[in-house]
């Protein structure tokens, strides 16, 4: 516990009981390679948080943490207080690239459908109350539009909002994205964004949402959690996008420069070779042309 | 010859220039009509996952494995559908040993099974033919004739049947969401890999069915013609899965009505192997289900 960031992490799974989400000092060995190490970060309903970090840092073995599909080495996962179970309906998942064969027979309706019980046995049966529901949650997330259309037919932005209705008609209280804005467009994006702001507001349901850019989010981030070379930091913007912390979790000396509101994560010139070799991308970084 | 027969029906018959006189009172007719239709049923219900999860493979595999097992039990002299059931149910678990669940591993897994059991079918094969100085028993086997099927077999037909189709019904949901995307079922606690294994079983009981109707080496044909028909057709599961079974009793029904009626057809009296229709009629279907496809496309280019 000598990293800056990780005690600001600890400091918040002390904080109250009222947690949806408390990742406590979790590490992880991915074939003898330790993936994440002592990663600690807690998550409060309605809170909208980015855990940002270059591809490869990690963020979808958390997520598999999270969701109990991969065991820890260490620590734990408190899911509203309790351990995390292998079958856990409180939270909802959007996986990263989503390819769907556009022969498959599945309208965006029936998808959301899914949503609703598909860890049940048997067959759905249909009801007007049931309808009610996948038509009241395909609105809230502004697919009313497309709702008989083939899911495999629909763009990336407008299969991302089918995949969200399909993970929030269970009422979690947890929301977990991956990569959601990676494969978006600038304006697709923002409408994803500005649309789990507004549930995380209303809904009382936390969102996890994982990027490697944190500029499209910072508008919205209540908290980040900000992870390289296998640790994590989290707290307000203010507190983790900071030159100290960012520097010592990645062992080196980056600075964080603020042009025209985008933050900007670059490496320090000393170690410029070193950083560029590999890890061009630092999470915020834009490339201005 | 069509049009002789066209005022000598009896009362009650169908007054039709393609429906012979006698053709619903042959008991074998009869059969083959009701196994037949339940063996498409359900296998454009198990058809339309296979499909979607891209199994054909292991599908057709199932099939051809099947060969073995008809085989043995002709040798030992039981029901052909007790032959395909187990041994298509020892090469499920085979498949699953060797680890079919792993896209990767999948293909290979079912290659390998289908290689050893094909083996085996050449031994019984031999057998069959040489021991019993048979041939026909290789053509039922591996082309079926849903025309010389016993009455008894109806029977243990629905019972497989029924246990098949309430599977699927088991199944439905957590082997949707998982056909759609292993990934978001694991995220539900669905367990991907059990759900998989016991479509598997349901898979190779339906082979059987199809075996037992249109041979073990076209049963393949039944299970994915159908249901591919039908998912060009529409984009909702549960309407493709009726439609592909609505379009495997009628290519069912249609194929026997024609091998009824090739009696009349050179060479005079012996008729043509009813699968030969059956599976002649589902290709005819596929094709056509790809029409209206093109032509959307070509004035859309236009």
């Amino acid at each position: 516990m000598t990293d800056r960031g990780e005690r600001i992490g600890e400091e918040q799974t002390l904080a109250g009981a009222e947690e949806i989400l408390s990742v406590q000092g979790v590490g992880v060995r991915l074939s003898g390679r330790e993936t994440l190490r002592d990663v600690s970060f807690a998550i409060r309903p309605g809170e909208f948080t980015g855990l940002i970090g270059s591809n490869g840092a990690g963020k979808t073995t958390l997520f598999r943490v999270i969701l109990g599909l991969q065991p820890p080495s260490a620590g734990r996962v408190l899911i509203d207080g309790r351990p995390r179970s292998h079958r856990n309906p409180l939270i909802g998942y959007v996986p990263q690239k989503f390819l769907l064969d556009p022969d498959m027979p599945l309208r965006a309706r029936d998808l959301v459908g899914l949503g609703i019980d598909a860890h049940r046995f048997g067959i759905p049966r249909p009801s007007r109350a049931r309808r009610a529901l996948i038509e009241q949650m395909l609105e809230a997330v502004g697919a009313g539009d497309f709702a008989d259309a083939r899911v495999g037919l629909l763009s990336g932005g407008e299969q991302q909002r089918v995949l969200i209705a399909h993970a929030l008609i269970a009422r979690p209280k947890l929301l977990l994205l991956d990569e959601p804005l990676a494969n978006l467009d600038l304006r697709a994006g923002q409408e994803v964004v500005a649309l789990l702001a507004r549930i995380a507001a209303e809904h009382r349901i936390a969102v996890l949402i994982s990027a490697h850019e944190m500029n499209p989010l910072l508008p919205v981030m209540d908290r980040i959690v900000y992870i390289a070379g296998g640790r994590a930091a989290s707290g307000t913007t203010a507190e983790v996008v900071r030159a100290d912390v960012l520097s010592e979790l990645y062992g080196s000396h980056v600075d964080v420069l603020n042009v025209h509101g985008r933050v900007l994560v670059v490496a320090g010139a000393g170690d410029a070779s070193d950083l560029h070799g590999h890890d061009a991308a630092l999470p915020g970084l834009e490339i201005v042309s | 010859m069509v049009s002789a027969l066209l005022g000598g029906h009896p009362a009650g018959a169908l007054p039709s220039p393609v429906i012979e006189p006698g053709f619903f009172a042959a008991e074998d007719v009869r059969v083959a009509i009701v196994v037949g239709a339940i063996a498409a049923i359900v296998a454009g219900a198990v058809g339309v996952f296979t499909v979607i999860r891209g199994q054909s493979f292991a599908g057709e595999a199932l099939g051809d494995v099947n060969t073995a097992g008809g085989s043995a039990a002709f040798l030992a002299s039981v029901a052909p559908l007790l032959g395909f059931v187990v041994v298509g149910v020892i090469a499920v678990g085979a498949m699953e040993l060797i680890g079919i669940q792993r896209p990767r591993g999948r293909d290979l897994a079912t290659g390998i099974v289908l290689g050893a059991a094909l083996g085996l079918a050449a031994l019984l094969l031999y057998l069959v033919t040489t021991v019993h100085s048979t041939t026909g028993a290789t053509q039922t086997i591996l082309f079926g004739s849903v025309l010389t099927i016993a009455s008894s077999t109806i029977a243990p037909v629905a019972a497989l049947s029924v246990a098949a189709l309430a599977l699927m019904a088991m199944l439905y949901r957590p082997l949707l969401l998982s056909s759609v995307s292993t990934e978001l079922a694991s995220a539900r606690g669905i367990r991907v890999r059990l759900i998989g294994a016991a479509y598997l079983l349901a898979l190779a009981m339906t082979v059987a069915l199809a075996a037992i109707t249109i041979g073990t080496i076209l049963s393949t044909a039944l299970l994915v013609g159908p249901a591919a028909t039908a998912l060009r057709l529409t984009r909702r599961p549960g309407v493709a899965i009726a439609l592909a079974g609505l379009l495997g009793v009628a290519a069912m029904w249609l194929g026997i009505l024609l091998a009824y009626d090739s009696f009349d057809w050179p060479p005079v009296g012996t008729g043509w192997p009813v699968s030969f229709f059956v599976v002649s009629l589902i290709f005819i279907g596929y094709l056509l289900s790809g029409l209206p496809g093109l032509l959307q496309r070509r004035a859309r280019a236009a």
